[in-house]
């Protein structure tokens, strides 16, 4: 199951328009909103999880910006459960910042959230599913 | 007969075991004493080296007796939390496969699969104490009437759980990386393409079968740390393989010998079987195994302290040609090498991964000389030593 949490900015000629319904009519995909209002501006936005089939997901974003909705990511956050990681190193080898190392003497597999682009590459690679993915919805929300 | 000016025996260091005076050290920690000492030294003053290993495991397994029903039932097909056991043996026993996928998982359809439950986490959950849905078919006999059963299940309450693992504890193993354009997803991990990446499995100077590299001590009756209690090694694991080129300490250069271990599951700990899924491949259990080596004489002492840039490993193409079954080595590596975080491949710096984790490794072989300094762990001398 592929997911993305979305800022979607509709534009005031639009915003009477059925759209998201067809994301799941024609696309095939979940969501779950979590804001939505129009603006005085007539201007509306939306928060948004939307997920299904990657493809569906890749297939339904170009629907939303082809109507000429503005869709915007909402920065993720990779997290570490420090409870289930063993420590052997699969993630180290697929982090393209080197986010997640190994460090010499210890052998101590680090994750440094800093350096983390939330790729996600690691959330499957790890044996245990030890990486996490947690939207910031409270920044969001606000 | 090598003549040895060192020369102790199972029974004089066990002896000193239970006096609690036996001088236990970790295989890490015998490399540093060897190197500064000298092996005829060393020998005289250790008398076992503790190692470890923590990493996936596919070969592996529980032999599982489900406790009879009332009415009884010859249960012909069982799976528990839905993941199919073999229940071709007596009437209410089974055997669960670490690799074998829950029934309905959807498996490589949707590729990678991420393979997220499998009997490697039932072996976990039962360890962990947790209950386990058990649903049992038959076809019903005279004596066993019940023709089905559905009941919930814990370690603690079914009669007998015995991990037995066919092959375990794999003396070295390939450095995989991938030639194709594409990633590949195997069971040396997620390989980038070009090269970007090089997975290694092994914890190396502190892996069991490095530090008695020719079998002279290890055998069917050998006491092991096996999953956070005690087990024992039943005999060499299947794709036990001692001919294999080997450096003039005895290291094999590539995969050879294996273990076949066994050990009570009820004693284990859910520290040490743990439940992986590995991407695009399948489930299976990182299994903690650790064997403690007695020092016997110099000999011993010069394995043991063979540290990680003395033994090799050797670079293989899991793209293009490891499926094909037919490999050839691009280079050879010390583990010294891989450890340090990259190695180099025809000119280009390749960035060098682990699957096998150090940390717990280590954690092991400290356990392990615990156990022996309290004088609760005799080593055990083998009945049969493995084929060399």
């Amino acid at each position: 199951m592929y997911k993305r949490m979305l800022v979607l900015r509709f534009p005031p000629e639009i915003t009477d328009k059925p759209i998201i319904y067809y994301l799941s009519q024609e696309y095939n995909l979940c969501f779950n909103i979590l804001k939505a209002t129009i603006l005085p501006g007539e201007e509306g936005i939306m928060v948004l999880e939307l997920s299904g089939h990657q493809k569906n997901v890749k297939a339904g974003l170009k629907y939303l910006r082809s109507k000429g909705v503005k869709v915007k990511s909402v920065a993720q956050e990779i997290r570490r459960n420090d409870e289930v990681c063993l420590m052997c190193g699969a993630c180290t080898g697929i982090c393209p910042t080197n986010a997640l190392y190994v460090e010499q003497d210890s052998r101590q597999v680090i994750f440094n959230p800093e350096d983390c682009k939330g790729c996600e590459l690691c959330v499957a690679v790890c044996p245990v599913r030890a990486m996490e993915i947690r939207f910031s919805k409270e920044k969001v929300l606000i | 007969m090598a003549n040895f000016q060192v020369n102790k025996t199972f029974q004089e260091i066990n002896e000193k075991i239970r006096q609690g005076k036996a001088v236990v050290v970790t295989a890490e920690e015998m490399v540093g004493i060897v190197r500064k000492k000298g092996t005829v030294k060393a020998a005289r003053e250790v008398d076992v080296v503790t190692t470890g290993t923590f990493s996936p495991m596919c070969s592996s397994g529980a032999f599982l007796n489900i406790g009879h029903t009332r009415p009884g039932i010859k249960a012909a097909r069982v799976w528990l939390n839905g993941v199919p056991t073999y229940a071709g043996l007596a009437a209410v026993d089974c055997y669960l496969g670490a690799t074998e996928p829950r029934e309905d998982d959807p498996l490589n359809k949707i590729y990678p699969g991420e393979f997220l439950y499998g009997g490697g986490h039932v072996l976990h959950d039962l360890v962990a104490g947790k209950s386990v849905l058990l649903r049992a078919e038959a076809y019903g006999t005279h004596c066993y009437p019940k023709k089905s059963v559905e009941k919930r299940i814990t370690l603690k309450k079914i009669p007998y759980a015995q991990l037995c693992n066919p092959r375990n504890a794999y003396q070295n193993y390939n450095c995989a990386v991938n030639l194709t354009d594409k990633t590949v997803f195997t069971y040396m991990g997620t390989l980038k393409p070009r090269m970007g990446n090089a997975n290694y499995c092994t914890s190396g100077q502190l892996s069991p079968l490095f530090n008695d590299p020719l079998y002279k001590t290890i055998g069917m009756g050998t006491r092991i740390f096996l999953g956070g209690g005690p087990g024992y090694v039943i005999g060499p694991g299947t794709q036990h393989n001692p001919d294999v080129e080997r450096t003039d300490r005895g290291m094999p250069r590539s995969s050879a010998g294996t273990l076949m271990v066994s050990g009570n599951l009820k004693l284990m700990s859910p520290r040490w079987v743990v439940g992986v899924s590995i991407l695009g491949y399948g489930c299976s259990l990182a299994v903690g195994l650790g064997v403690p080596i007695p020092v016997l004489n110099e000999e011993m002492a010069m394995y043991t302290g063979t540290g990680d840039d003395e033994i090799f490993t050797q670079v293989i193409d899991y793209g293009a040609e490891y499926p094909t079954g037919e490999t050839h080595s691009l280079k050879e590596v010390s583990y010294a090498e891989l450890k340090s975080g990259s190695i180099e491949i025809d000119g280009k710096k390749v960035k060098t991964a682990p699957l096998s984790s150090y940390v717990r490794a280590r954690e092991i072989a400290e356990i392990l000389k615990e156990w022996i300094e309290k004088g609760d762990f005799q080593l055990g001398q083998p009945q049969e030593l493995l084929p060399s």
